[in-house]
């Protein structure tokens, strides 16, 4: 394993940001690994910290390909982790929509930038990714269809859903997205929690990547097989919205299926406690998105359900 | 007229409400939007509108079309300070066009949509950030800037800054109203959480400007000057590469010469100046940091190339 610093940022009244890379194996690029660009996304660190713990194990063993390299990037934005914030400390602008970067722009470009020089070469990438609205996610493979990447691919992570994402104007400045354009095939892998650890989630997601890795010859790890990955379009996927605001309970855990007009969730009124809303599955199928936060507006997405 | 046109109900007691203000007066039916507050830390709008407002209804015989107000596409950032919309991670002008059937954001940008769309022009007016002053400019993209520079001259501005245009830039209000046939002209001045009133007077004296030649406007108008083209100028940016407090030793507006020193970063720890900022190009600072502290790659001015003798301030 070699330790290096990827890229480093000078603070005017904080120690510097170093931003380590783990690697291992030699030779080709061929894996690279992204954990927390942002300040809340804690699962998503923790699932890489024991990825590098693995390849240490991997590596020792003798069980990295030949000619494979193996990247790992546990945590990009600790300075945000450190006090709080889910985004830059300074001017709360986003790494994750800076991409591919600029070395003379602004400090969030800059990191992007240095960010990016080193994830670039790779034949695969995989960024653990948190959703922007709060809630639980039934843990997935996700890719930004730009016509590069194959989505077959996303079978060999071996969980149950693979979902492809037409990108909208706004993903254009993402890592995935430009990870593809400069020809890295890359996914997002969601590991349902971000600001606290879920150790079920976290290790499904664990397993698969390894799995990626095993599927793809690139580490010999011992890992069970996984689920037979239903690919699907994001937007055959069902979102079912809140028609009242008020406080919100879930009737039902992620992973769990509903037939049409089983009782989802309440919302309730937050002031006289009356049940004002029932919300109800429109299609029978997977529920794979929970919204988790008591307070509820109008028009939120509480549930997203696969059909079947 | 106040009119309520995008509504949400929020968790506790409350709606989210998005409001305009409809002026009317005579048989015109030429129709102006004036919009601001997307970013709930840019107020330089709330008093431009104001402004405008309150001088129409004094002069209601003056006005002979419609003039739309909308102070506050983003009503909770302005309350709270906020940039964004308060618990949701997009940038409200990275929505549009939105949603019908989408998230409660989607549906608001959606209905905000809907309802500028038919006005024969809409004026888009942010501010800058906290961290820089900007002087009184139109932003243009490339594509639509034979259709735009013309009403951009009236607006008595102080630059058409025409730039590139950028795939995530097609999500802004502006990129929406102008490809959906309502030409929208983005106003940027000023200094975030401020308000810079000598602006928005040159401002007001340009929407009167552009409301008379749409031919909506009976009365007088001041005059207004050209501003400054940046086709074919070079504009120069100026980054820190160092961290520390920036120190400016020239002012907003000056000319400069390339190599010349316009400022410092100094730790106050170490006592020590951590970098000699200087000028990048010849011209005029339009942009100046006004947020001290800085990361390498902080924005600390903008430059814009000018012959002899031209003036923009």
């Amino acid at each position: 394993m070699k330790k290096s610093i990827l890229f480093s940022l000078r603070s005017p009244y904080r120690e510097q940001l170093d931003v380590y890379g783990y690697t291992f194996g030699h030779g080709r690029k061929t894996l690279a690994i992204v954990g927390a660009m942002r300040g809340n996304e804690v699962q998503q660190m923790y699932v890489c910290s024991r990825l590098v713990r693995e390849m240490k194990k991997t590596e020792a063993a003798g069980k990295i390909a030949d000619d494979c390299e193996i990247m790992i990037i546990p945590c990009v934005n600790y300075y945000s982790m450190n006090i709080g914030k889910r985004f830059w400390a300074m001017d709360n602008t986003d790494i994750n929509r800076m991409f591919p970067g600029y070395d003379q722009g602004e400090t969030t470009q800059r990191i992007a930038d240095g960010l990016f020089r080193n994830l670039q070469g790779y034949e695969y990438g995989i960024q653990f990714a948190s959703f922007y609205q709060q809630g639980n996610f039934l843990p997935h493979v996700k890719l930004m269809d730009t016509g590069f990447t194959d989505s077959e691919l996303m079978k060999d992570f071996g969980l149950r859903y693979g979902i492809i994402r037409r990108p909208r104007p706004y993903d254009t400045t993402t890592l995935n997205y430009n990870w593809q354009i400069w020809e890295t095939k890359a996914f997002s892998v969601y590991a349902n929690a971000t600001d606290t650890i879920d150790e079920d989630s976290a290790d499904e997601v664990f397993y698969a990547v390894l799995r990626f890795m095993k599927n793809r010859d690139i580490a010999d790890t011992k890992v069970q097989p996984g689920f037979s990955t239903d690919l699907i379009n994001e937007s055959e996927t069902h979102q079912v919205q809140s028609e009242k605001a008020g406080i919100f309970t879930s009737a039902v855990d992620i992973g769990k299926y509903a037939e049409t007009g089983d009782i989802l969730g309440r919302i309730t009124d937050p002031f006289d406690g009356e049940i004002i809303s029932e919300i109800r599955s429109p299609i029978s199928g997977t529920v794979y998105f929970e919204y988790q936060n008591p307070l509820i507006n109008e028009n939120t997405v509480c549930f997203k359900i696969i059909k079947g | 007229m106040i009119e309520t046109i995008a509504s949400a109900a929020l968790a506790v007691g409350e709606a989210l409400n998005i409001r305009k203000k409809r002026i009317k007066n005579g048989t015109g039916r030429t129709r102006l939007s004036l919009v601001t507050g997307t970013h709930g830390d840019e107020l330089e709008g709330q008093y431009l509108t104001y402004l405008v407002g309150s001088y129409l209804e004094k002069h209601i015989d003056m006005l002979d079309g419609i003039i739309d107000i909308y102070p506050a596409l983003n009503p909770m950032g302005i309350d709270s300070i906020t940039r964004g919309i308060p618990m949701f991670d997009l940038d409200m002008n990275r929505v549009f066009p939105g949603s019908k059937d989408g998230t409660m954001t989607e549906v608001i940008c959606n209905s905000i949509v809907e309802d500028i769309l038919g006005s024969d022009m809409c004026v888009d007016i942010h501010s800058s950030n906290i961290f820089l002053k900007e002087i009184p400019q139109i932003r243009i993209s490339v594509p639509t800037a034979e259709a735009l520079i013309p009403y951009a001259e009236m607006m008595n501005v102080d630059l058409i800054w025409v730039h590139e245009s950028a795939t995530v830039l097609e999500s802004t209000l502006a990129h929406t109203l102008n490809s959906r046939g309502t030409k929208t002209l983005v106003v940027e001045m000023g200094v975030g959480m401020r308000i810079t009133k000598e602006y928005c007077y040159q401002l007001f004296d340009g929407v009167l400007n552009l409301m008379k030649n749409l031919g909506m406007w009976k009365g007088d108008v001041n005059g207004i000057h050209k501003p400054l083209l940046s086709v074919n100028r070079n504009v120069g940016f100026v980054n820190s590469d160092a961290a520390g407090i920036f120190v400016p030793c020239v002012n907003f507006g000056d000319t400069v010469r390339k190599g010349e020193h316009i400022g410092d970063v100094v730790d106050p720890l170490s006592s020590q100046i951590v970098e000699n900022v200087n000028a990048v190009s010849d011209g005029i600072i339009f942009t100046l940091r006004e947020y001290p502290v800085v990361y390498g790659g902080s924005l600390l001015a903008r430059i814009l190339e000018t012959s002899e003798g031209e003036e923009v301030l």
